[in-house]
């Protein structure tokens, strides 16, 4: 997951191929397991204090106390509703603009300027602006995370839509396609790479934008646990909260990538 | 009856560069016209304008009918599979068939299901043509179509593109580097150079020809390409 805001407003040109398969996977593990492991040896010795941070066994064992009483479950599902909402808020507003703008010119000079000055904006410095408007509800939680996923949707289709090959539209016009057609088979498939990077990108500043969203208020979900932890000093339990966090981008991640393989199955060589 | 394709005074400039220096082409329906002359000298520029693709043109460039293309290169949509390449736009029920059918002509029943990128140059270049062919148009523009193909491939697709030719009598517009190529195809052959037609040929020779009949002919051609065969040899 890329957690720097910079990201949002990046306009990456291709999709990176997968560079884990490059390594043997468990030549790559040994560096991270040894420094789980130093943290152990850190914390068993006294060397780090767990008002500082929680061992990773006291951080595994909260871990199993929390999926047991329901506490992290709970916390979740709240906090994943969240991101679907927002997601769904936000990918249609950045699809049904980035579309209207990709094709047709006088969308594209009419939304295309003011959403490529808006884009300069850090979305997470909106917070202010969305308490005010919306309150401390669910609202401002949901339009943060919408305001992250539309932004690199939008700009990620729009890009991939006028990257089309001039050589496939002019041949499709000759070969008989109707407008229509010349969309369906041509300009929309070509951008899907890109607007596949768009979402992996969206994915990330969806669960940014819910994390900051959390820590400023929150009586549900990841982001209060996480707060309600810190409180009480109990810093395992901020630590399972950041691994929740972390997994959950993972897995969109992997989800993203597995779409894409599957989708850019014509990409063969 | 009308021409085919109807050219005059035809004018091409990019920026300060002319390209086309007054074209004037009458080709009837049914013709078949080879078009020959160096790399860069106007030939692929000429056929996009005449498949409607470049408006902004000094001259007039008429072409009443359909049109049909092979580009240079292939441009076959990635995304699609070959024979829905080959079927997408003709708006025909039984468009798999056709397909099929057209790719059993150049040779790639097998590629049917393939995704153009994993198909090699020369198979590439032959869907594209079938692409073409299967259109049936009034006017066929061909740019190169037989350029990566091996000796033998081309021979078949010689004889593909002549026996399409005879069947349905589109005019043909050529484009080629190979004088015997056209010499063996074409009822006339056009020698492009500086943005002008600077030689005509007609070549009467029966058909189907055989390229020892072609030779006494291709020694003119190639003078008028600036190649002195005497001296080459
Ligand atoms: N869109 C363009 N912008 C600027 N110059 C162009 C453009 N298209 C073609 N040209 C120039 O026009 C000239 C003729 O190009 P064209 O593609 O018609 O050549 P050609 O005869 O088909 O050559 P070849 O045999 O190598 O295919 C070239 O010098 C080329 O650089
Ligand atoms: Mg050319």
């Amino acid at each position: 997951m890329t957690l720097s805001i910079a990201g949002v407003a990046a306009r990456p040109k291709t999709a990176t191929p997968s560079q884990a398969r490059k390594f043997k996977l468990p030549l790559r593990w040994i560096s991270p397991v040894a420094l789980v492991l130093l943290w152990q040896l850190a914390s068993s010795t006294g060397v780090l204090s767990p008002d500082k941070l929680a061992s990773p066994l006291t951080v595994a064992q909260s871990a199993g106390e929390l999926i047991a009483d329901g506490q992290l479950g709970e916390a979740f599902a709240v906090s994943i509703g969240r991101v679907f909402f927002g997601f769904l808020i936000g990918g249609f507003a950045g699809v049904v603009l980035g579309l209207a703008s990709g094709l047709s010119r006088w969308g594209e000079t009419l939304l295309d300027p003011p959403v490529q000055m808006l884009r300069t904006l850090p979305h997470l410095g909106l917070i202010p602006l969305f308490i005010l408007w919306f309150g401390i509800g669910e609202e401002p939680k949901l339009a943060l995370v919408a305001a992250g996923v539309a932004f690199p949707l939008y700009l990620n289709l729009h890009a991939g839509i006028r990257q089309t090959d001039p050589g496939l539209v002019e041949a499709a016009r000759v070969l008989g396609y109707s407008r229509i057609e010349r969309v369906v088979h041509v300009v929309l498939p070509s951008a899907v790479p890109q607007t596949l990077v768009g979402l992996r990108i969206a994915f990330g500043t969806a669960w940014l934008s819910l994390i900051v969203a959390e820590q400023v208020n929150a009586d549900a979900g990841l982001g209060f646990l996480i707060n309600n932890a810190r409180e009480f000093l109990r810093t395992d339990v901020v630590v399972v909260g950041l691994v929740v966090y972390a997994l959950l981008g993972l897995t969109t991640d992997a989800l993203v990538r597995l779409l894409e393989r599957r989708i850019l199955r014509w990409r063969a060589r | 009856m009308a021409s085919a394709v109807s050219v005059r005074g035809l004018r091409k400039a990019f920026g300060p560069r002319t390209v086309l220096d007054g074209i004037d082409l009458e080709v009837q329906p049914g013709e078949f016209v080879a078009l020959l002359g160096r790399s860069g000298c106007g030939k692929s520029t000429l056929l996009r304008i005449l498949a409607g693709l470049d408006r902004e043109v000094e001259g007039q460039a008429e072409v009443p009918g359909t049109v049909s293309i092979a580009f240079q290169q292939p441009r076959l949509l990635p995304w699609r599979k070959v024979w829905r390449n080959i079927s997408l736009g003709l708006h025909k029920p039984d468009g798999r068939a056709v397909a099929l059918k057209a790719l059993e002509e150049v040779r790639l029943t097998d590629h049917a299901d393939a995704w153009p990128l994993t198909l090699s140059g020369g198979e590439a270049q032959r869907v594209s043509l079938a692409r073409a062919l299967v259109r049936e148009p009034d006017v066929l523009l061909l740019d190169e179509p037989f350029g990566a193909l091996d000796a033998l491939t081309r021979l078949a697709m010689h004889h593909l593109v002549e026996d399409l030719w005879t069947r349905h009598k589109p005019a043909v517009l050529l484009v080629t580097h190979d004088v015997d190529e056209a010499l063996l195809l074409a009822d006339r052959i056009l020698v492009l150079d500086e943005g002008r037609i600077v030689a005509t040929h007609h070549v009467d020779l029966p058909r189907p020809r055989r390229r020892a009949s072609v030779v006494e002919q291709r020694t003119r051609v190639l003078a008028d390409l600036g190649v002195d065969v005497e001296e080459a040899a």
